[in-house]
């Protein structure tokens, strides 16, 4: 190796503002000075996460995870750490802190994330089906066609304690079993990467990163039940999800993985793809199987449930591709082995896509019990530029906020529930001071109004006329009356409603009346959005003390509301205006405020 | 490839295995894994995929794979990039745009020295190790 030492240094800008540039330099000096700057490199790199604990300083090759550095202990760590070769225990980040939650080995003990269905994802060729079988892959495929009862299977899952991760977590041993001692010539296995929430991506980067994994878990659960047909139903617009599937299966079939004889076993298992339109409603699985048969996608009532009447009116296990992922490492590691993670009632990992008002976006794996604040702050690292956080939003259009009040709940089904949230299938998206509750609640029943099907009642008429008053109250025309009848509208279609998409459609009113009535509140009583979001409420102006008549608003403005002599203090015509914020933006004395 | 036995497939695991242990495949000891999810394509990893293999072309370096993977999750700073080579600690950068690329092959690979800014942490340990 040209260095003995890699030194990294967080260059966040969590970090750079707690000095991050400093303690980099006075490393650099300590190495200089003892003359070792050649066999030891000081890099900066991105964002570690962890920001409140800031700055913080990683040693490669031992991994050595140094919390709050400051400048002054550049000294100790090279003369320490780096020459003598002893780590600097009181700057180590506590290796009991973390461990508490998942009892696992091997756990890096800072980070906080396990990848248990995600343990492929970014580390395999997916186009290789080599590299998934150099990871243990089709091992459990081995175990279940030789070694195992079908009984034993459920059995294992039973011990596991998995439940669907489509977002209901109905247990998925129990919906395996309704199919097994369900008699019939013919059974089917479906596959539900129908993945349609706002801002979710969790099921399409497991297929493109490791569609060996959903394969397998479908063949397994056909050995299980009995089934010799699949179906993975995926909407169209996941074209590499897609290519990848289409390369796996091929691969392998012709290696006797799938198909006929499966490795000289006598079972058959064959798997098809079935292309989804888009249609949000077909992520149901009575409306997908619906789909799958060549009908229009809409859902049917329950029970019977598709375990005993599905596909075709045959009993058809169908799970989301996240559970299927969860199930090859259940089989070869055991179900006692997964139910060590995560908490009473919810058991192993959930992945999460990431997104918002949050610095490091992105597709993470925890263990079922940790804390939103752990997921907000040391995985991602908090909220950018300086903003408050506000709430998190779970389980997209089904789903509802979760507030700063509530940050230390660890996250399981229950305590979602209790939230007024609900898992969903997995979107979390972070919302900071300047989102506007009812405006973010607007932007949902937009889009479950768009994707009802149209076939019952209190979805197709209740969503539209929740819309209709949220659309009021944004505009500044709600009446407190509204809101009284919004919480109407919701309960209704709560008990009303033919399927999930249509009971659960109301739930981001209720959450959001729950723990921002009064955001509703100011837009009727005082026809403001405090957040500054809704802009028939937003009023520009233009303070006199602060004005300098520099123009620059006024040459910015695309509809030359504003006017004003060179510097004479300008004036905004409010009639012209129509809410851009360029002149806020562009102002450099804070001269043009809202509201 | 045809089909395979149940202990043909045991066989091949052990094989595959200590290769992707090694990543030593056809005797190649550098190997470059470049996330190339729907994410990591939009955010320009064809691009640096393909800067790699023109860079390594013309350093005339021999005993490098490139490679593909899926996503790591890491979607704030795609396009990320796996480095795994003998003597350096294992290495994951992100926003690897095409010039990036070239610099790794240049200052990672040649002068085995890490590149400032972006050197990125890895989100979790391996299960399966």
């Amino acid at each position: 190796m040209k260095f003995n030492n890699y030194i990294l240094v967080c260059g966040g800008t969590g970090c750079e503002s707690s000095k991050a540039d400093d303690i980099f330099k006075a490393l650099q000096k300590e190495l200089e000075n003892h003359n070792i700057l050649n066999e030891n490199q000081v890099v900066k790199t991105g964002c570690f996460g962890f920001c409140e604990k800031g700055p913080i300083v990683k040693i490669l090759p031992d991994e050595s995870f140094y919390v709050h550095v400051k400048p002054e202990d550049a000294k100790e760590l090279i003369e320490e750490h780096i020459i003598k070769g002893r780590k600097v225990s009181r700057l180590l980040y506590n290796k009991q802190e973390s461990s508490k939650r998942a009892s696992i080995d091997n756990i890096d003990f800072y980070r906080k994330q396990i990848r248990v269905v995600l343990r492929n994802c970014g580390f395999i060729n997916p186009e290789d089906v080599n590299e998934y079988i150099a990871r243990d892959g089709y091992l459990a495929l081995e175990k279940v066609l030789f070694e195992m009862k079908p009984e034993d299977v459920v059995e294992e899952l039973k011990k596991s304690g998995l439940r669907g991760r489509g977002g209901a977590g109905f247990p998925t041993w129990r919906k395996w079993s309704f199919t097994q001692s369900t008699s019939s010539d013919q059974k089917y296995i479906v596959c539900n990467a129908d993945e349609g929430d706002p801002g979710a991506y969790m099921d399409r980067s497991i297929l493109e990163g490791d569609p060996h994994s959903v394969l397998e878990a479908m063949a397994i659960a056909g050995k299980t039940v009995g089934a010799s047909k699949g179906f993975i139903y995926i909407r169209a617009e996941y074209p590499l999800a897609i290519h990848r599937l289409e390369v796996a299966i091929a691969q392998a079939t012709e290696m006797g993985l799938l198909g006929e004889n499966i490795l000289n076993s006598g079972f058959n298992f064959y798997i098809e793809i079935r292309l989804g339109a888009g249609a949000f409603v077909c992520g149901e699985e009575t409306a997908l199987l619906a789909s799958i048969e060549g009908k229009r996608g809409m859902p049917i009532p329950r029970p019977p449930f598709p375990a005993v009447k599905g596909l075709w009116g045959k009993p058809t296990v169908i799970n989301n591709v996240e559970t299927w992922a969860n199930i090859p490492i259940i089989i070869f590691k055991g179900g006692d082995w997964f139910s060590k993670i995560g908490t009473e009632t919810s058991k192993g990992t959930k992945v999460f896509a990431l997104t918002g008002k949050i610095k490091n976006s992105g597709l993470i794996e925890v263990p079922m019990g940790t804390t939103l604040r752990d997921i907000v702050y040391d995985i991602g690292g908090g909220v950018p530029n300086g903003k408050k956080f506000k709430a998190v939003q779970t389980g997209g259009p089904s789903g509802g906020v979760i507030t700063s009040d509530y940050l230390d709940t660890p996250i399981d089904f229950e305590n979602l529930a209790k939230l007024g949230s609900i898992m969903g299938s997995g979107g979390m998206i972070v919302m900071d001071e300047d989102d506007c509750m009812v405006d973010v609640t607007k932007f949902y029943l937009e889009f479950t109004v768009d994707e009802s099907c149209g076939k019952c009642s209190p979805c197709r008429i209740g969503g539209r006329q929740l819309y209709n008053y949220l659309e009021k109250i944004t505009n500044g025309d709600g009446t407190e009356e509204d809101i009284r009848k919004m919480k109407q509208i919701s309960q209704a279609m709560g008990r009303a409603a033919l399927c999930a998409l249509g009971q659960t459609a109301p739930n981001p009113v209720i959450s959001t009346l729950k723990y921002y009535e009064h955001e509703y509140e100011a837009h009727i009583r005082d026809k403001k959005c405090p957040a500054g979001k809704c802009k028939n409420l937003l009023l520009y102006t233009i303070l006199a003390d602060k004005c300098i008549g520099c123009g620059l608003c006024a040459k910015k403005c695309p509809v030359g509301a504003i006017t004003g002599e060179k510097k004479q203090q300008h004036t905004l015509d409010t009639s012209k205006c129509i809410k851009c914020g360029v002149c806020e933006e562009v102002c450099k004395f804070k001269a043009v405020v809202k509201n | 490839m045809g089909k395979i036995s149940l202990a043909d497939l045991k066989k091949l695991r052990e094989v595959k295995k200590n290769e992707l242990s090694r990543r030593d495949s056809e005797g190649k000891s550098v190997h470059i894994i470049v996330g190339m999810g729907t994410c990591g394509i939009a955010a320009g990893a064809k691009e640096a995929f393909n800067a790699f293999l023109d860079e390594i072309d013309a350093k005339g370096l021999t005993d490098v794979t490139v490679t593909q993977t899926g996503c790591i999750g890491l979607c704030n700073v795609e396009p990320t990039v796996e480095v795994q080579m003998p003597g350096m600690p294992d290495i994951i950068y992100g926003n690897v745009k095409a010039d990036v690329a070239k610099r790794i092959v240049n200052e990672h690979l040649i002068e085995r020295k890490l590149l400032d800014g972006h050197v990125v942490d890895k989100p979790a340990a391996d299960i399966l190790k």
